[in-house]
């Protein structure tokens, strides 16, 4: 590990390797903008893998029967990696790899990460993570088909698709990931911490670096959970102890394993996988707030009581996990004690929505691509979240579970939400990271295709669950209590997956046609005040700020401030440089 | 889920706290002229590495927290009655990790002092006392695994097995800092700040094992 002094860090003779070869700049390097870039890269084409499993899954649900190529076993196959991809490779990687990288050391105003070395391996490790994943495909018997949460003992078990080898290509992966995710992380936490210049307090950082600062905290925190059960089952799969697995008969055959507990498996997954919620959702909450305001000309509104929900969620979302156990035979008592705190949470996060909502307020609203996926964030985390109130009370939650209701809430408050903050944060920063404007008029319709479209595919669900259909089954088959409305709904959900599929070419053609072709932008488009808009050059070159590392006097939200000369000022401009009287 | 809920909160207090006294009063909409400007932001001691290793070590915490925390879920579930004789030879490995530990200490001394012959002899102690922890780590499981508490046939067992291989993971993490330092040292590098990390780990390593251990004995 390298170990510069926090003197270098804010010094500006920060030793930096400036790679002349090819491979050098675009490939081993360990500057964080081309990590972050490659970040993007490598998790849009695993996305795009997940978005296909998810083409497939619903054409078997639209239309059942219609497509040999599905078969019950592959359709969970498909089902389950569509999951984990979503939420592990593509949610987490962009929104901290992605994100992270790019925009940590750009709007604290450093040079790079704290240690490059390490944020290079970070991202090899992660690529290394998502090849392992896809191999799955290619072994006998497939990827795993046991659920994305992977629950023992049906994972494990004989019968199970993938329980010969594509679970352990799945466990191992997810092991590589973890340690790949550490690297990353310890770098984004410690260069926010040491590596902000002169003047960047901690209140003057930019929600994007709180949101994604806290979101590392909580990834450190949980991951470990995630490894740890990773690291039980592979042994029970592979070394035959019995850390999860109880004495059962699997196909009429008695197991070997004795004495494990699946339920034990249950806590420390829920114990990773409901901080990782928050960890998807606090970086989507950071950059939407500085998007919201940026667009709307105006500051965010009760900035520290952003901050100060954004800690509290993070450490609220480690005592809710049992949430998702509430079936799972446990004490009244403790179901109690879980709603009420799951309910708790609401109030932070309540507490941003209701600041994005005032900082709209008698904003000078644009409604550029980025505000109009910001504004479909909005909408979409309410619905989500408005879900999930049912689902966080144990008595609305019991007959609701497994059902498409769970669904359509989680897709609406995980998936649609976080992917629209993607975009939102993909077109505002297009401009700085090529240095060209995409196409309006593409990025529109796509924003309309993805926002309506998604709430053709997900609000049904809702009602789908009130119905009673269960969630992953493959076909419901002769069963009288599903009535043929829902069938119908099925075909028409299918029908709008595809144009929503559909809509996300016009993304990648956007992106690519743009990178050549677009116009060339300015180097702050939309007149933002963050440092990453302020940098000498466009993109900005390796070293991010030239000679001279800037000079922070002021918060990221002066937006139309009275009396100043333009309606934003930069946090490096100096008070007495446009009149402003200077500070009491 | 007790210990580690408690664990984990108790670091996220510590960093609400840190947090809370760096944000609470300011006025981040007001602007400073250069003058008012504070200097630096962090104590010079915290040094990126020393943060660094900070954040490692909260992991590490998680991570041992939620295993101990398995352990005690199983033990206290109906099912086999945990009887681990544990073999003698953990007493001395306990010994010898306290020694390696002594024999860090040293080695920042000296590296702090710059006495080369001191932290040389101290480093070379470090390392052949660590890898004899480990040897005898490896002499436990042997004993355990011929007394016929194998992975496959105790439940309770199985914890034995796991919690020492993940700290033995740790343990041979830290070695390869030990060599990285060992081998600048031959090149007359300066490995000050490289040996402090270590015996900080190296102390931290041996809290860990003192918990299990004692874990493991009361259990």
């Amino acid at each position: 590990m390298g170990e510069p002094s926090r003197e270098a860090l804010l010094d500006e003779e920060m030793e930096l390797v400036h790679p002349r070869t090819f491979l050098g700049k675009y490939i081993w390097s360990q500057d964080a903008k081309v990590i972050a870039i490659q970040y993007a890269l490598t998790a849009t084409a695993i996305g795009l893998v997940a978005l296909v499993l998810s083409i497939l899954i619903r054409l078997q649900l639209g239309f059942p029967g219609t497509f040999s190529l599905i078969d019950p076993s592959s359709y969970l196959q498909y089902v389950t990696m569509h999951g984990m991809i979503m939420v592990v490779y593509l949610l987490t990687a962009f929104l901290l790899g992605a994100f992270g990288n790019y925009l940590i050391p750009l709007m604290i105003g450093a040079r790079d990460m704290a240690f490059p070395f390490l944020n290079m391996l970070s991202y090899w490790f992660y690529l290394a993570s998502v090849l392992i994943l896809v191999a799955g495909f290619f072994v006998p018997g497939g990827p795993t088909g046991g659920g994305w949460t992977l629950y023992p003992p049906q994972v494990i078990s004989a019968g199970t698709p993938g329980a010969e080898g594509g679970i352990v290509l799945m466990l191992v992966s997810l092991i590589v990931f973890i340690a790949g995710f550490t690297m990353g992380g310890l770098n984004y936490v410690v260069t926010v911490l040491q590596a902000r210049t002169r003047g960047m307090t901690l209140m003057r950082l930019p929600l994007t670096v709180w949101g994604i600062f806290m979101a590392t905290v909580l990834a450190l925190l949980a991951f470990p959970a995630l490894l740890v059960a990773v690291l039980m089952l592979l042994s029970d799969l592979l070394l035959g102890s019995s850390f999860f697995m109880p004495a059962m008969l699997n196909l009429g055959e008695p197991s070997s394993h004795e004495g494990g507990s699946p339920l034990l498996y249950q806590h420390l997954f829920w114990f990773f996988g409901h901080p990782e919620v928050y960890i998807v959702a606090l970086p989507a909450f950071g950059i939407v707030s500085d998007i919201l305001a940026c667009h709307a000309r105006k500051n965010i509104f009760g900035y520290r009581m952003m901050v100060w929900a954004l800690i509290l969620i993070g450490v609220l979302s480690f005592v809710v996990w049992a949430h998702h156990m509430f079936v799972s035979g446990m004490s009244p008592y403790f179901g109690f004690l879980f709603a009420t705190t799951t309910l708790i949470i609401a109030v932070p996060t309540a507490i941003k929505v209701y600041n994005w909502v005032l900082t709209l307020w008698r904003g000078n609203i644009r409604l550029t691509v980025p505000m109009l996926f910001a504004i479909g964030f909005l909408f979409t985390f309410v619905n989500g979240g408005l879900s999930g109130l049912f689902l966080g009370n144990v008595t609305v939650d019991v007959p609701l579970s497994d059902t498409y209701f769970v669904v359509g809430h989680f897709h609406m408050v995980m998936a649609v939400a976080p992917v629209l903050v993607i975009f939102a944060g993909l077109y505002h920063w297009y401009p700085k990271v090529t240095g060209r404007m995409f196409h309006q008029g593409l990025a529109k319709w796509h924003f309309w295709l993805t926002f309506l479209g998604t709430y053709v595919v997900y609000f049904p669900m809702h009602f789908m669950g009130f119905a009673g259909v269960p969630r992953r089954y493959y076909a419901y088959g002769e069963s009288s209590f599903i009535p043929d409305s829902v069938i119908t709904l099925n075909m028409v959900i299918t029908l709008a997956a595809l144009v929503v599929a559909a809509a996300q070419l016009l993304f990648l053609i956007n992106m690519a046609w743009s990178l050549r072709r677009g116009e060339r932008a300015d180097p702050n488009p939309w007149g933002a005040t963050t440092l990453e808009w302020q940098t000498p050059h466009t993109p900005p070159r390796h070293g991010n700020f030239g000679e001279r590392l800037p000079v922070v006097y002021r918060w990221a939200y002066d937006y139309s401030v009275p009396g100043a000369p333009r309606d934003f000022l930069p946090q490096n401009q100096p008070p007495q440089a446009q009149g402003e009287e200077a500070p009491r | 889920m007790i210990p580690s809920l408690a664990l984990i909160s108790l670091m996220m207090l510590l960093l609400g706290a840190w947090l809370f006294r760096h944000t609470w009063g300011a006025r981040p909409w007001e602007v400073q002229a250069t003058g008012q400007l504070p200097s630096r932001q962090a104590p010079p001691e915290a040094t990126p590495a020393r943060v660094g290793l900070g954040v490692i070590l909260a992991m590490v915490t998680s991570l041992f927290a939620l295993t101990v925390s398995a352990y005690l879920m199983r033990l206290g579930m109906a099912g086999e009655t945990p009887s681990l004789r544990l073999p003698g030879v953990l007493w001395a490995n306990t010994l010898l990790l306290m020694t390696a530990s002594v024999a860090w200490q040293c080695a920042w001394g000296a590296a702090r002092c710059g006495q080369p012959g001191r932290l040389r002899r101290s480093l070379a102690w470090a390392g052949g006392l660590s890898l004899t922890f480990l040897a005898g780590q490896g002499l436990a499981w042997w004993q355990l695994t011929a007394g016929g508490i194998t992975l496959q046939a105790s439940p309770v067992g199985a914890y034995f097995y796991l919690l020492t291989l993940l700290h033995a993971l740790h343990l041979l993490g830290g070695l390869v800092a030990w060599w990285r330092a060992w081998r600048r040292l031959g090149r007359g590098g300066d490995i000050a700040s490289g040996v402090e990390l270590a015996a900080l780990y190296w102390h931290f390593l041996l809290l860990v094992w003192g918990v299990l251990f004692m874990l493991l004995l009361m259990t």
